[in-house]
Parts: structure tokens; C-alpha cells; sequence
């Protein structure tokens, strides 16, 4: 028999895996085609590879061909490795092929790559880890392993894209690829080229369709109903009858909260706001919300829980806000903070404390870390080219010059970061740079600066990060982003900047200097707890005893994962270094990104106008959270999911399960009778808790509420199913049944009060309020499902718990936030701001004073003209220019023309 | 025709005297067969293989390794192209495809009918039936009458 392969052809690697696996390869001729060579006489379009059979047949199916070898070693297939293979053709090749094309040939990289397979790579993981066995079909390895492990191979030889969560299939893939025939197969394929080996075939390809073209969904994953044991059912009924028995004592409040030896101890931090905005709806749910979910989840589960965050005060972006708004730097953070912490209470953040980075304690510990930097020879001395705004007469903060990326060429990259590649960007780099306050192009000049000697600290950091990772629950996007600042090199970072709004550098010849919000907003999180305790170095110098998590989204990790780390290794002061790093993607709002100078979106402040209660806010951010991959808030969508699943599935259940109570039992629960059907009612909603547990202590957030609506529609599946209202017309039995199906309802709805919890903590407190559940069960959560409500038991009085959202409501609403907002804003800033330069618009003025104004630019024109005449001093001339453009601007604004575009400095 | 309804009729053809009960899954609407001493089979041709086996009908399945391997590669033909495509297009050279490979043949094996012919029979149906039928697919319909009787 003779086998056609190609250059680069995926489907080779397994094929002749099987081949060394099965069989000596001796009989088998290989002949090489090209990538769009027509081997097989029949079909129309290339294939390879394919076997040609001594009889002339042709098998063009590359598990077919495995197949075939192994079959000819005498060994069959069964169910399970039929089952693998229909999977791996109709499910994994699609996703797969879609990874590999836009891997090799379109050059994309990390969750572009990594997104179209994640569904089918965590597929196989929990398989392998649910039937704890090492191979795919059992105890030993099948064809399925070998079809499997030559379809993955390719993508998964490169550790950036086989996530370290996914332990089972880490392990199952190691296993494989050290075997003999299968490295055999992957040296002829692969060549040591890695995955570009298969650029020659791949690219003659048509572009695969992309399996999962929705790239963002808020739409839930399939519910399976997953089959008992009896043994499961028998053991959710015994914790059913322990009742309120087996909960533990409640653990006494502390404050403040502070480590205790022998418990678990979870320390949560969220990404500190910059103080100088109002944080919008993707802010809120990337750190906030998320880490308030945690920690209202680690309080439920008794844990030892302490949840801080703050406003992030210093830098150059509050100085300017307090240029524009005519106050201190100070004034505006104090401003600030409180529109922030009130935001927040809004939305019942639960923080143990809400601090600030403008604090005595902040300058100490900084100060202290920086210290200990310097004589450990981890800060270097250079002199840097800065860009310095002449007009504005100081030097720029990255994030006061925009211009166009060096990496992509985006046109309006920030100083620091492009906002669309991501990469981090050297001020100096950008090309066409602007000040952004002025518009006018600064220029380079040299200053003196510290660096934070990051290359040499990188070792202790890999050391580290290889002991944290694994087992971890770091998401896969702070892992990616992590490793692929490692695979390209640190290098030294700039800490200090030229302004006077920041933590001052005790160094000689730094006094006008402060440290760079990087360096020192991180360690806002150790000055927030000094405030808030002066013990809060047992909180922070205590890395054996306290676990870290830290919330954020993905813009932020370089600084958690990375810098923050580096410092506090390199201060070798035994610091606690984050466990477990969350970050979020983008959220992005309805079908564009949110924009506060556009006006387009909902900001904190305003969600509260809305009329919408919070824990409804709450419920759709968190329901939508980016959990993976961006997800994007949609009016209509928010609109469908309250009626959907709030009004008509948790609410209808919860209120019914209520309402039989009161009206057919007096307000008592009812004796309870449990039948088989019962039992597995029982088992079933116990197991979906599990699942709640298993997904929140992995902060899947997102993932674990659909756990709850889960259990509400077994609940709704069966109250519809025994009809209690009927039953409890008829005869003896069947009001028995009534009592037995409504007590068992209500004690899931009591179930369901305490899982909301970290959801909807107003809507919880109200169901336990209506259903009188008593109080220890309403602040711990077991993994089991408890009698928490038993026979005898009154409740209050039942009302309904949410509202229905009308189409209009809604309609108006959109109205009002895509982009409705616009005027309200900058009316704001006219009346606010002194200066008006700064200000990007202003209403439309009357035809007086656009006379006025032309009046004056024809005058400042002549004074322009009349110095360059006289060679008059470089300086003095560029400042009257400014004020030439300056009244131009204005002008332009004045008659509705949008600004004209300083000469050579933007191009659109 | 749903994936349910194929296996039923699947199990009425291979004797089976006691129905199934099907469930679906996922976008694809993937067939799941809950077995009674055992995990659950997801998958078209999985769940067909499984039923051959239990009707005592193994060759169907095909007797020899190479038959074996050729009804494995044209189930998967069946769930990944057949059921894959919906364009004209692609349907027009599918068809062209089989026509040609079953020139010179009876069956997709050759001269022993196999599972391979009845799922794809079943799957090219509603093809055949909504598209404008012409002479040039003759062989194809000469299989499909074959299956048949």
C-alpha cells in the first residue's frame, strides 16, 4: 500500500503515529504530492493525506486510515473509541482548523488562536479528569488517543496555547508525546520548525469557516442533565435530613479582620480607580463587582475574608483635571473619592475597607520598598529623552501624549499603551506625537530617571511564577499575558516622572521628582490596609498563610503579574504575592466601545438614575461578565434576561414556591414525604450546588450563576410537573403530596436566597426576610442541599421580586445613553472649566461674539507677523502662535466647524 | 429528518424490538442515547455502530479490516460532509463525488451492503428530494433503489 502525504499536511502527524504505533512501517510506501495534487480519482477537491490499498480502494479519511492500521495489528474499536472519533471529526477538526489557519497563516496570536479551541480542549479535559482514567477510552491507550494527540499535537507543542489549567489533558498529552512512534511522527511532520511546518499546506487552504463565528456571546453553554448514582441520591438525602443540624457555628465578626492561623485566610483586592473619572459600566464589573462576588462567596463559605480597594490619586492626569476644574490636586481627589465610594455603595460593594493613595502611609511603605531596591542594586540611574511640551511648559505624562502606535500604526495611541495592540509603548517612540492637552507638538528633551532593574530580577520571578502557576486559578488571559512578557525579555523600567503630584523619591538629586503611578499604585493596596489596621502586616508579610486574589481586567495584569512581583521580590521583606490573578476581558456596550468623551455608554453615576434597581445592574453585568472572551452590554439583551430569567424563572419560582406556603398551609411548611422522584429531585439540585462551589472557587464567576437559574427552573420543571394546586383539592394522599412538593420547593427557593448572595445580596436579604429562614442559614453556604425550613416552620409574608422592564422603558433608555448624553457633558465642562482652550467644544455661541473672536484672531495674526519680522525671540513668537491657533479653534467651534487639525501633526 | 427519528427507523430495520429514547445536544443537535449499564453515546454513527452491535448485525459494519476501515470512513463522511454543507455548491460536487465513486460499484463497499449505505441513504434523502432531479446522478439513485429494497 502506498501513502500520499504532503508538506505540512496536520493530518500526517497522526496517521503516521498509528503507522508506528500499529505496525512496522516497512510494507508502507510513502510518495510525496503537492498540497493541491488530486490523489483520489473520485473526489473533486484535494485531499492528504490518503492511502491507496493494495486492492486499488483509496481511504482519503485520515482517522480512517489510523483506523485501518490499527485494525491490520488485530485491534477493534468499541463504543467509547467510535465515539471519540466522531467527536474529534465533527467537533475538534472544525475548531481546530480554525486555530491552526489563523495561527500559521494569518499570523494571529494568544486568545485569537487559543478561543476557537478552548470549548473543545476543556471538552476533552474534563472528560479525562471526570473518569479519572489516563487515556481518552480507558485504562490503556486506544485509537482515539492517537487521532486525538496527532490532531492537537501541532497547536499544542507550543506551551502558550495548552492552559495549565487544564491539568487532566496536560498530563494525557505529556504521556503521549514521549512516546516513541509518536515523536517519531511529529520530528518527520514538524521538522523542528514547531507549528510553521505546516504553513506550506495550510496556506493553499481556504480559510476554514470559524466553528464559533459568534465572538461575543452572552448566550449559555447546553445544560445536560447529568445521570445518578444511587449512591449520590442516597447521600443527598441523608444531608437533606441533617437539616440545620450539621451547619457549623457562625464565626464571630471581627474588626478588624485580620489573619487567623489554622483558617483559610483570602485576602481580595480590586484594580484601585484612577480618581480622576467616573467609572463606567466595564469598569465596574471588571474589578468591583467581580471581586465583590468573591468575597461575599469566600464570607459564605466561612472563610477568613478581608476585601479592600481605594481610589488611585497621584499623577498627571489629576493635576490637569484640577487645572480644568480650577481646584488643588488635593480638592479633586477628595472630590473624587467620594463620587467613587458612593458609586460603589450603590451597588453594595462589600468592601472591608475603600481607602486612598494619597496617604502618609502610602509615602512610608513606598518609600521603604524603594529603599530596600536600592541597596540590593535593583535601580538603575539614566538619563531618559522625554518629550516636554513647550507651551504647556512641562514635561508630558505617557498618557498626555497621543499619536500613532510604532507597532500597528494605530492613530490614536496613548504614551504608555496602544489601545488597540496592547503592546506598552516608549513615549519618545510614538510617531506624530501631540500634547494632549494642547495639541501642539512637544519636543525631546533629556532628564535624569530611576529604572526598576527588572532583567535582573526576572529569574526570581520565573522561579516564582513556576511555583504559583500550576494549580493556580490565574485565568488563562493574566497567564498568557504573563508568559508573553517573559518569552520577549524584561527590560528596566523608567519609576520616577517630572511632577509634583506623587509619592516623593527620597533620593538626592530626585527632589523634584515622584515615583511613576506604576511603581507606586500597586502598592496602594499595602497603604489602604495600613490604614485601615496597623497590623496589616500580617496581612502582607505573611505569604504562608494568606491567599491572594486580585481582580482586574486584562490591561492591568503587566503590573500585577509582573512589576508589582519584581518589587517585592527584589525587597526581599517576605511580602504575600498575589495566588490568584483574575482578569477580566473587555466589556464592550451595545455594539461600540464606551466612551466618556463621546458620551456613549452608562457610567456609574448614572445607572442609578435609570430607575433600575441595582441588584438588577448587577444581575446582567454579572450574567455578561467577560468571562473569557469580551462580552458587550446590550439594553435589549438586559431587557430580555430580567423578564427571562429573573421575572419568569427565578422570580416566578421563588415567589410560587412562597405564595402555596401561605395560601394553602397557613403560611407553615407543610410535612414532607419524599418519594423516589423526590430524592432525585434532591440529588439533582445537590449536584448543580457542587457545581456552584466547584465553578466559584475557580472565580468562574459567570459561569457558576447560571448554576442558580439552573436549579430555579428544576424547581419551576417541578412544581409544573405535580401540579400542588390541584392536588391539594383532592384526596388525602394527594394533599399530602401538595405539602410534600411545596415544602420541598420552598426550602430550594430558601437554597436559592443564600447562592444569590453574592449576586444579588438585596434580593436575597428580602427572600429570607419573606421566608423567615433563620439566621445562621442565611450567611453560610454548605455543599450540600439542607432542610433549612422544616415541617412546622412559619414564614412572612410573600410578595413578588422583580419587575418587568418594558420595551419602551428600554427604548428610551438607549435613547438616552447611545450617545444621548453628549450636551450634558460638556455643559459640564464649560461651566466648570476656566480655561477654555482645553476644552474640546463649547456651545454655540451668538454672532456677536463670533465677531469678537475673528476680530481677535486678525489681531493676534498681525502680532504673529509683525515678531517674525522682527527675528524676534524663537519662544516668545511660539507662544503668540499658540494663541493664534488657540483663537482659531475657538472660533472654529464658535461657527459649528469642527477644530481644524493643526498642519502636519494628525493625519486622518 | 432528525437524528432521533434516523436511529429509530434505524432500529426497526435492524429487528430491534425495544425503542430508544433520544435526546439532543448541542447547535448540532447531536444525537444522545442514555445506555442502561453504562455512560451515555453521543454521536450519529456512534450511537448507530452501537445498535448494530446489538442487534447481533456486526457485518454490517463490515468483514474484513479494509471493509471495516472503508464503512468507518464513509460514516464520517456522512456526519462531516453531508451533514456539514448546505450550500448548492457544495451539495452539487458531493454528489458528483459519489456519483463517480460508485461507477463501478454496488455498494460503498463494493458488493457487500454495510451501514455506511443506509446512514448515507438517509442523509443524502432530503438532498434527492429538494433538489431538481436529473439524469447525470443515475448511479447514485441505482444505489439509493438498492437500499431500498
Amino acid at each position: 500500500m502506498r501513502l500520499f502525504v504532503s508538506e505540512g499536511a496536520p493530518g500526517c502527524l497522526p496517521v503516521l503515529a498509528a503507522a508506528g504505533r500499529a505496525r512496522g512501517r516497512a510494507e508502507l510506501l510513502i510518495s510525496t504530492v503537492g498540497p493541491e495534487d488530486c490523489v483520489v480519482p473520485f473526489l473533486t477537491r484535494p485531499k492528504v493525506p490518503v492511502l491507496q490499498l493494495d486492492s486499488g480502494n483509496y481511504l482519503f479519511s485520515t482517522s480512517a486510515i489510523c483506523r485501518y492500521f490499527f485494525l491490520l495489528s488485530g485491534w477493534e474499536q468499541d463504543d467509547l473509541t467510535n465515539q471519540w472519533l466522531e467527536w474529534e471529526a465533527t467537533e475538534l477538526q472544525p475548531a481546530l482548523s480554525a486555530a491552526l489557519y489563523y495561527l500559521v497563516v494569518q499570523g494571529k496570536k494568544g486568545e485569537d488562536v487559543l478561543g476557537s479551541v478552548r470549548r473543545a480542549l476543556t471538552y476533552i479535559d474534563h472528560s479525562l479528569s471526570r473518569q479519572n482514567c489516563p487515556f481518552l477510552a480507558g485504562e490503556t491507550e486506544s485509537l482515539a488517543d492517537i487521532v486525538l494527540w496527532g490532531a492537537l499535537y501541532p497547536l499544542l507543542q507550543d506551551p502558550a496555547y495548552l492552559p495549565e489549567e487544564l491539568s487532566a489533558l496536560h498530563s494525557w498529552f505529556q504521556t503521549l508525546s514521549t512516546q516513541e512512534p509518536c515523536q517519531r511522527a511529529a520530528e518527520t511532520v514538524l521538522k523542528q520548525q514547531g507549528v510553521l511546518a505546516l504553513r506550506p499546506y495550510l496556506q493553499k487552504q481556504p480559510q476554514p469557516s470559524s466553528p464559533e463565528g459568534r465572538a461575543v456571546t452572552n448566550e449559555p453553554e447546553e445544560e445536560e442533565l447529568a445521570t445518578l448514582s444511587e449512591e449520590e441520591i442516597a447521600m443527598a438525602v441523608t444531608a437533606w435530613e441533617n437539616g440545620l443540624e450539621s451547619l457549623p457555628p457562625l464565626r464571630p465578626q471581627q474588626n478588624p479582620v485580620l489573619p487567623v492561623t489554622g483558617e483559610r485566610n483570602v485576602l481580595i483586592t480590586s484594580a484601585l480607580p484612577y480618581v480622576n473619572n467616573v467609572p463606567h459600566l466595564g469598569n465596574i464589573i471588571g474589578c468591583v463587582l467581580s471581586a465583590d462576588v468573591f468575597a461575599r462567596y469566600s464570607r459564605l463559605r466561612q472563610w477568613n475574608t478581608l476585601y479592600l480597594c481605594g481610589t488611585d490619586e497621584y499623577g498627571t492626569a489629576t493635576e490637569t483635571k484640577a487645572m480644568e476644574e480650577g481646584l488643588t490636586p488635593q480638592e479633586i481627589c477628595d472630590k473624587y473619592h467620594i463620587i467613587h465610594a458612593d458609586i460603589y455603595r450603590w451597588f453594595n460593594i462589600s468592601f472591608d475597607t475603600f481607602g486612598r493613595t494619597t496617604t502618609p502611609q502610602q509615602t512610608k511603605i513606598t518609600q521603604d520598598i524603594f529603599q530596600r531596591l536600592l541597596t540590593r542594586g535593583f535601580v538603575l540611574q539614566d538619563t531618559v529623552e522625554q518629550l516636554r511640551c513647550e507651551r504647556c511648559a512641562r514635561f508630558l505624562a505617557d498618557r498626555f501624549v497621543e499619536g500613532v502606535c510604532p507597532f500597528c500604526g494605530y492613530e490614536e495611541a496613548r504614551g504608555d499603551q496602544c489601545d488597540k495592540c496592547g503592546k506598552l509603548i516608549n513615549a519618545v517612540e510614538l510617531k506624530k506625537p501631540q500634547c494632549k492637552v494642547c495639541r501642539s507638538c512637544p519636543v525631546v528633551q533629556s532628564t535624569h530617571h530611576l529604572f526598576l532593574d527588572l532583567p535582573k530580577l526576572e529569574k526570581r520571578l520565573e522561579e516564582w511564577l513556576g511555583r504559583t502557576l500550576p494549580g493556580s486559578d490565574w485565568t488563562p488571559n493574566a497567564r498568557f499575558i504573563t508568559r508573553s512578557w517573559l518569552r520577549d525579555g524584561l527590560k528596566p523600567r523608567c519609576i520616577t516622572r517630572d511632577l509634583k503630584w506623587g509619592t516623593p523619591v527620597p533620593l538626592e538629586g530626585f527632589e523634584d521628582k515622584v515615583f511613576y503611578v506604576w511603581f507606586d499604585a500597586t502598592i496602594g493596596y499595602l497603604s489602604i490596609t495600613a490604614n485601615y489596621t496597623d497590623q496589616w502586616e500580617r496581612w502582607w508579610k505573611n505569604p504562608e498563610q494568606v491567599d491572594l486574589y486580585q481582580f482586574m481586567a486584562k490591561d492591568n495584569v503587566p503590573f500585577h503579574g509582573i512589576v508589582f512581583p519584581c518589587s517585592a521580590l527584589g525587597a526581599e521583606d517576605n511580602y504575600t504575592l498575589v495566588s490568584h490573578l483574575i482578569a477580566t476581558e473587555y466589556l464592550n456596550y451595545e455594539d461600540g466601545k464606551f466612551s466618556k468623551s463621546r458620551g456613549v455608554g452608562v457610567f456609574g453615576d448614572m445607572a442609578q438614575d435609570t430607575g433600575i434597581p441595582a441588584d438588577i445592574w448587577r444581575f446582567y453585568l454579572l450574567y455578561i461578565r467577560p468571562e473569557g472572551q469580551d462580552s458587550a452590554f446590550s439594553w435589549t439583551d438586559l431587557l430580555l434576561k430580567n423578564n427571562s430569567e429573573l421575572l419568569n424563572n427565578l422570580g416566578n419560582f421563588i415567589n410560587r414556591a412562597g405564595m402555596f406556603v401561605s395560601k394553602f398551609f397557613g403560611g407553615y411548611v407543610p410535612e414532607m414525604v419524599l418519594t423516589p422522584d423526590d430524592q432525585r429531585l434532591l440529588a439533582h439540585v445537590t449536584l448543580e450546588l457542587q457545581r456552584y462551589h466547584q465553578l466559584l472557587e475557580k472565580v468562574r464567576i459567570r459561569d457558576a450563576l447560571r448554576s442558580i437559574l439552573t436549579i430555579s427552573r428544576h424547581g419551576n420543571q417541578y412544581i409544573q410537573v405535580n401540579e400542588p394546586w390541584k392536588r391539594i383539592k383532592g384526596s388525602e394522599a394527594d394533599r399530602q403530596r401538595a405539602g410534600t412538593v411545596t415544602g420541598l420547593a420552598v426550602n430550594i427557593a430558601a437554597l436559592l436566597s443564600v447562592m444569590l448572595q453574592p449576586y444579588m445580596p438585596t434580593v436575597s436579604a428580602t427572600i429570607q426576610a419573606q421566608l423567615q429562614l433563620p439566621p445562621p442559614a442565611c450567611s453560610i453556604l454548605l455543599t450540600n442541599f439542607l432542610c433549612t425550613l422544616p415541617a412546622g416552620h412559619q414564614i412572612g409574608t410573600v410578595s413578588p421580586l422583580f419587575q418587568k422592564l418594558e420595551n419602551d422603558q428600554i427604548e428610551s433608555l438607549r435613547q438616552r445613553f447611545g450617545g444621548g448624553q453628549l450636551e450634558e457633558t460638556f455643559d459640564l465642562k464649560a461651566k466648570t472649566s476656566p480655561k477654555p482652550a482645553v476644552i474640546e467644544t463649547v456651545t454655540t455661541a451668538g454672532p456677536q461674539q463670533i465677531q469678537a473672536l475673528m476680530d481677535e484672531v486678525t489681531k493676534q495674526g498681525n502680532i504673529v507677523r509683525e515678531l517674525k519680522a522682527q527675528k524676534a525671540d524663537k519662544n516668545q513668537v511660539a507662544a503668540e502662535v499658540a494663541k493664534l491657533l488657540d483663537l482659531k479653534k475657538q472660533l472654529a467651534v464658535a461657527e459649528g466647524k469642527p477644530p481644524e487639525a493643526p498642519k502636519g501633526k494628525k493625519k486622518k | 429528518m432528525a437524528a432521533a427519528a434516523e436511529l429509530s427507523l434505524l432500529e426497526k430495520s435492524l429487528g430491534l424490538s425495544k425503542g430508544n429514547k433520544y435526546s439532543a445536544q448541542g447547535e448540532r443537535q447531536t444525537p444522545v442515547l442514555q445506555t442502561n449499564n453504562g455512560p451515555s453515546l453521543t454521536g450519529l454513527t456512534t450511537i448507530a455502530a452501537h445498535l448494530v452491535k446489538q442487534a447481533n448485525k456486526e457485518y454490517l459494519l463490515g468483514s474484513t479490516a479494509e471493509e471495516k476501515a472503508i464503512v468507518q470512513q464513509w460514516l464520517e463522511y456522512r456526519v462531516t460532509q453531508i451533514d456539514g454543507h448546505s450550500s448548492k455548491n457544495d451539495i452539487h460536487t458531493l454528489l458528483k463525488d459519489l456519483n463517480s465513486y460508485l461507477e463501478d460499484k454496488v455498494y460503498l463497499t463494493g458488493y457487500n451492503f454495510t451501514l455506511a449505505d443506509i446512514l448515507l441513504y438517509y442523509g443524502l434523502h432530503r438532498f434527492i428530494v429538494s433538489i431538481i432531479v436529473t439524469g447525470f446522478f443515475s448511479v447514485v439513485f441505482r444505489m439509493i433503489f438498492k437500499t431500498l429494497s
